[in-house]
């Protein structure tokens, strides 16, 4: 049996393997957060903050807000971090919330080709550069997958009084990412949050094309999940997150996050509020 | 081409510095892969004896459904074990989703009909061989599998090491079921889809590079340590 040793020493290996990590800090909360915030890489400067302040390491998932919405019903998650506020409202409405906290707000950019075919540049409001786009057909990249940005741009669609149907209307049903990795292989335009899109590495021929009207306003709330309805969930741990999110530290490095010279999000928590 | 080069470069580079974050998601990638290979081994070996040696009503309909679930969609799987692990599902209290256990479930069930398939093709052969032998011996049913399932490891090997092929290439399910959480359940795979939807393709092809060679590593090192394909041996 020639064969015995190596396998015993491979079964050996196999275990060494499988016997696993320990968990970095004492205490560990899961929150679901949209793919916009965690693109923009703000993630990445608050929560090594929050580990070394509150010694609590903070697992996200990162989903669309429709997703986060759902793993917050489910009870698989103790606190979500959304962007659309009629889905946060029916959220702690239906009693999956115990609140809602607005957090920051960044705002929405629309994106196309360099060459801006339709024009965008010189529209006056955010309805119009949606016409402009129906008018002259050009290609047009969704998110489609009821995520924050999406919601945000079929009420966009439906105040600029156009159906958003046809061979130009590309709906991807991918995260912010993959939609404008699709835009930009395609030379379409696209609505993407400005945090993703200066964090975005693929640019090609894309550039920003529109931006600055208020109603792109991209409001961050977030929004504990309710502890009646799911017990298991760590409730006493999202009101500390909830009580650092809106400090001044936290404050300090929202307001404080810039890529290549421009501010990102800014910070706009009502410090007064909350439980 | 430019991101492919770039991607090659910033692979050999992160394997030469030992990337901490790279260490960790492939120790994990291979964490959960070999976990799930050794329980669907376990599992799908002793199935394929046991429909070789064993005559059963629905041995022929078992034989076809485990063939037709190596098709079985890796999406569709995580989703499964998604809704049962989920707080809501039936087995919410266990607090499994969005952990490598999770992601082990999902792999195992993804890989046991291959596996059990794969096997079980070659163990049939092999019994053709041995049935007249072994019946005349007059064994138990035990002796029957332990058999062939020793003489025939160098083929059951085979069929591990395409399950292990299929379970450290998934992306599908172990994105749904695990989450992609950094530091928790963040594997090469996940993290390839990841960076890419960041639009980072030089660092994702550098992780895909670096699971392909993972893969042909460990291929490599089971083969030398079973000593198979030696000179004068086969």
């Amino acid at each position: 049996m020639t064969t015995r040793g190596p396998m015993v020493a491979l079964a050996c290996a196999l275990l060494c393997i499988v016997s696993t990590a320990p968990a970095r800090a004492a205490e560990v909360m899961r929150m679901a957060v949209t793919t916009s915030f965690h693109n923009s890489g703000l993630a990445d400067v608050l929560l090594p903050q929050i580990a070394e302040d509150l010694d609590l390491e903070v697992q996200l998932l990162v989903v669309g807000t429709g997703q986060a919405i759902r793993l917050g019903e489910a009870g698989d998650v103790d606190a979500i971090l959304v962007h659309s506020r009629s889905a946060e409202e029916a959220f702690v409405a239906g009693g999956y919330g115990t609140h809602r906290r607005e957090i920051m707000y960044n705002d929405f950019v629309v994106i196309g080709p360099a060459a801006d075919p339709a024009g965008l540049r010189e529209a006056a409001d955010a309805t119009g550069a949606l016409r402009a786009i129906a008018e002259a057909e050009a290609p047009f990249v969704s998110r489609g997958d009821d995520s924050g940005t999406h919601k945000k741009e079929l009420s966009l669609w439906s105040d600029a009084g156009v159906a958003a149907e046809g061979d130009w209307y590309n709906a991807v049903g991918a995260g912010m990412g993959a939609a404008l990795n699709t835009a930009s292989g395609l030379g379409a335009y696209i609505l993407a949050d400005r945090a993703s899109w200066l964090n975005f590495a693929n640019k090609g021929d894309l550039d920003l094309v529109f931006a600055g009207d208020p109603v792109l306003f991209n409001q961050y709330a977030y929004l504990p999940v309710n502890p009646e309805r799911h017990p298991h969930t760590r409730h006493a741990l999202a009101l500390t997150l909830e009580d650092w999110l809106t400090s001044d530290t936290a404050q300090v490095l929202i307001d404080g996050y810039t890529i290549g010279g421009e501010t990102l999000f800014t910070f706009n928590a009502d410090q007064g509020a909350g439980q | 081409m430019g991101d492919l080069w770039e991607g090659l470069t910033r692979a050999v580079w992160l394997v030469l510095t030992l990337d901490p974050d790279l260490m960790e998601i492939s120790a994990r990638s291979l964490q959960v892969t070999l976990t799930a290979l050794v329980i669907a081994t376990a599992i799908a070996l002793p199935l394929a004896a046991l429909l070789s040696v064993r005559r059963f009503r629905w041995r022929r309909a078992v034989i076809a459904v485990l063939n037709a679930l190596m098709g079985l969609p890796p999406v569709v799987v995580g989703l499964i074990v998604y809704v049962i692990l989920s707080r809501s599902g039936p087995l919410g209290v266990l607090g499994l989703l969005f952990t490598p256990t999770a992601m082990v479930i999902a792999q195992v069930v993804i890989i046991v009909p291959l596996i059990a398939s794969i096997a079980h093709q070659s163990l049939r052969e092999l019994w053709q061989e041995y049935h007249d032998l072994l019946i005349s011996m007059n064994v138990t049913q035990w002796q029957k599998i332990s058999t062939l399932l020793w003489d025939g490891r160098r083929a059951l090997l085979t069929a591990s090491l395409a399950g292990f092929g299929r379970a450290i290439g998934e992306v599908g399910a172990i994105m749904i079921v695990g989450g992609n959480i950094d530091n928790a359940t963040r594997v090469l795979t996940t993290a390839i889809a990841l960076e890419t939807g960041r639009g980072d393709f030089a660092l994702a092809l550098a992780l895909g590079f670096v699971l392909i060679g993972l893969a042909v590593g460990i291929n490599l090192a089971i083969h030398w340590l079973g000593r198979t394909e030696r000179e004068g041996r086969w």
